[in-house]
This record gives structure tokens, sequence and C-alpha cells, in this order.
């Protein structure tokens, strides 16, 4: 069939790309980063993320969608992948993929979900779990370039299930402006003050920023993480106008 | 049922329809009248399409399926789409 031919970085954003796998190491026992090179690709917004489709060999195809996790390195994006128990694909990327396939990737995508380097407003950043990804993005993409004052709260069942943690330690003592705080849900480190429990209101209040400043908030979790989250910043007052969030599937 | 995802998920499947940026575009509730980013939306899926509803009132607005020789739009639940033109091409 033959398609109007569209001209233009559109045409970049909407095809299907191929992408090879060039590098993977594990983040946690659950999940890794893919580093994937893509021809020509045009960069893009801490934030944003990208559709990534495999196709078996009798033809059948699926997609999901992944959040890059890294400013990109020329053609070289990263992506963390969280091994969902009953993934279709998550445990096909994390654990079978071997180094040089190629898979297609479309993007990126988006243009709600991102943080820009000339934003200069304080940011409080809120993951749970995975949805870590595209804060670190952020945080990456702040490093160096920006003064801009950001707060990490970081939702994890345990302390094995930190993505990015030794990382983010030498972040927090290095990037001038980025604290980081950690919320444990069922286990937390020997010696921390705060019991097990789900993110509160006090942990808000504790590690973000008030609400009548001029803070932008980014919550990326599981949907009844981010239902919470963001149902908690309302009350204690922040602008409905700058809270942004984004929901994936899991539990 | 928690929506398994939000409207940030149809920024890939709706660049396939629209060539303006759609996670920022607004689009208001056939249903309750709300405006909202489509962003916003709760979005159910991907299987075998992708349902996006209202956050206010959960009215269906939006229905997307692809199939391989087509892509089925439902936008039935949908009063307007304000969109910002693309400049990029």
């Amino acid at each position: 069939m033959a398609r109007a031919a569209i001209p233009g970085r559109l045409s970049v954003r909407r095809a299907w790309r191929p992408a090879v796998l060039v590098d993977r190491w594990a983040e946690t026992s659950s999940a890794s980063t893919l580093v994937l090179e893509v021809d020509d690709w045009p960069g893009h917004l801490a934030g944003q993320h990208v559709d990534v489709q495999l196709t078996a060999e009798d033809g059948y195809q699926a997609s999901r969608s992944y959040s890059l996790a890294a400013p990109a390195d020329g053609d070289r994006i990263e992506i963390t992948v969280q091994r969902l128990p009953r993934g279709e694909v998550s445990p096909f990327l994390v654990d079978e993929l071997a180094p040089e396939a190629v898979l297609e990737v479309r993007g990126p995508l988006g243009g709600w979900f991102v943080w820009r380097a000339k934003d200069r407003g304080p940011v409080l950043l809120v993951a749970g779990g995975s949805g870590i990804v595209p804060l670190m993005a952020m945080i990456r993409a702040r490093a160096g370039v920006s003064r801009a004052p950001f707060r990490l709260l970081y939702s994890v069942r345990t302390p094995q299930d930190r993505i990015y943690a030794a990382e983010l330690h030498r972040r927090a003592e290095d990037d001038g402006g980025l604290d980081v705080a950690w919320v444990h849900t069922r286990t937390a480190p020997a010696g921390d003050p705060r019991p097990p429990g789900r993110l509160g209101a006090d942990d808000l209040a504790g590690h973000g920023w008030p609400p009548d400043g001029d803070a932008t908030c980014y919550v990326c979790g599981p949907t009844g993480f981010v239902e919470a989250a963001s149902t908690l910043l309302l009350a204690a007052g922040h602008d409905p106008g700058r809270i942004r969030t984004e929901r994936f599937g899991g539990a | 049922m928690d929506a398994t995802y939000d409207g940030n998920i149809l920024a890939g499947p709706l660049a396939e329809v629209f060539t303006a940026e759609i996670t920022t575009a607004v689009a208001r509730c056939r249903n309750c009248g709300r405006s909202s980013a489509v962003a916003e939306l709760a979005v159910y899926g991907p299987d075998p399409g992708l349902v996006a509803r209202c956050p206010g009132c959960a009215e269906a607005m939006l229905r997307l399926v692809r199939a391989p020789d087509a892509i089925w739009l439902d936008l039935s639940g949908v009063i307007a789409i304000r969109l910002t033109p693309s400049t990029s091409g």
C-alpha cells in the first residue's frame, strides 16, 4: 500500500526504526538498563519515552512504552525495564534479548511529562518503584546544566528494590541542589528512623517543597501510587496545574 | 478498576494520526464537559485496544484499535480537541 511521504522530523518521530541492543546491565534483581543504538537519533527531552516493538518469527507483534532513562549519547539511548512476572515483553527484554539483537523503536514521544533545562523553578520528583526512570532522566539532564533545586522522594518496597541507588547516593553528595529521600514501604534499612510504610503527608511535608511556592511536581509510578501521591499533594495545597503525572501498568 | 496507564501512552499510537503533539492537547468530555490534557486521561489497554476515559466522570472519551491494515479511532466521547500546531514539520 502506498503511503504519503511526510517530510521532516515528524516522520522520524512516528516511524518504527531499527534499534540495536549494544549493552545491558542489571540495576536490581528484576530491573535492567538496556542501551540501544538508533541511527540518526534526533535527541530528546528528559521525561520522554519510546515505544518498543518486538516481532516474533510468525509475525506476531507486541509493543510497549518505556521511559528514556538518560540524555542521549549520540545515537545511543537508555531505557530501564522492570521485569513484570506475567509480562509479555519485559521478561524478554530483561532476560532473553541477545546482544546485537535488533528490535524496533518509535520516538522520542510525549510532550507533557517533560522537564526542560530552561525551567528554573524548584522541582519535586516523586517516584514509586520503576517510576524513577523518567525522573532519573531529569536528574541526569540537570547535572552540570541547571541550578534548579531538585528534591526526589523515592518509594520502594525494600532497599534491594532501589534502582540507580549508588548513582543517586553519589549525586545527592555531588550535584549541588539535589536532595534525595527514601520511602520504604515494607522493609527499611537498619537504622532508618522512618518505619516502613506508604508515602504519607509527613514525607511530603518533610522532603517536598512548600505548596505556596512555584514548585513543579512530577509523579511517576504504578497507578495506585500516582493517585495516592497526587491526592496528598493536592491536599497539601499544591496547584493542580503544577502537578504532572505518569502512570504505568503493574501492581 | 484502576486504569493501567494514562494518556502519556497515547503519544506514539496517535502520532500516526495527528501531526501535532497529542499529549499536551486539551480534550473536552462530551459527558461532563470537563477539559483535560490528553496526558491526564485514564487509559486502559493496550490489548485489544486503548480506551481513554475522562478523569472526572470516567466516561470513555477515545478508543483506538490498531489492525494490521487500519487504525480505528473512536472520538465519540469528545466534544473538541485543542491542539497546538506542530512547527517542526
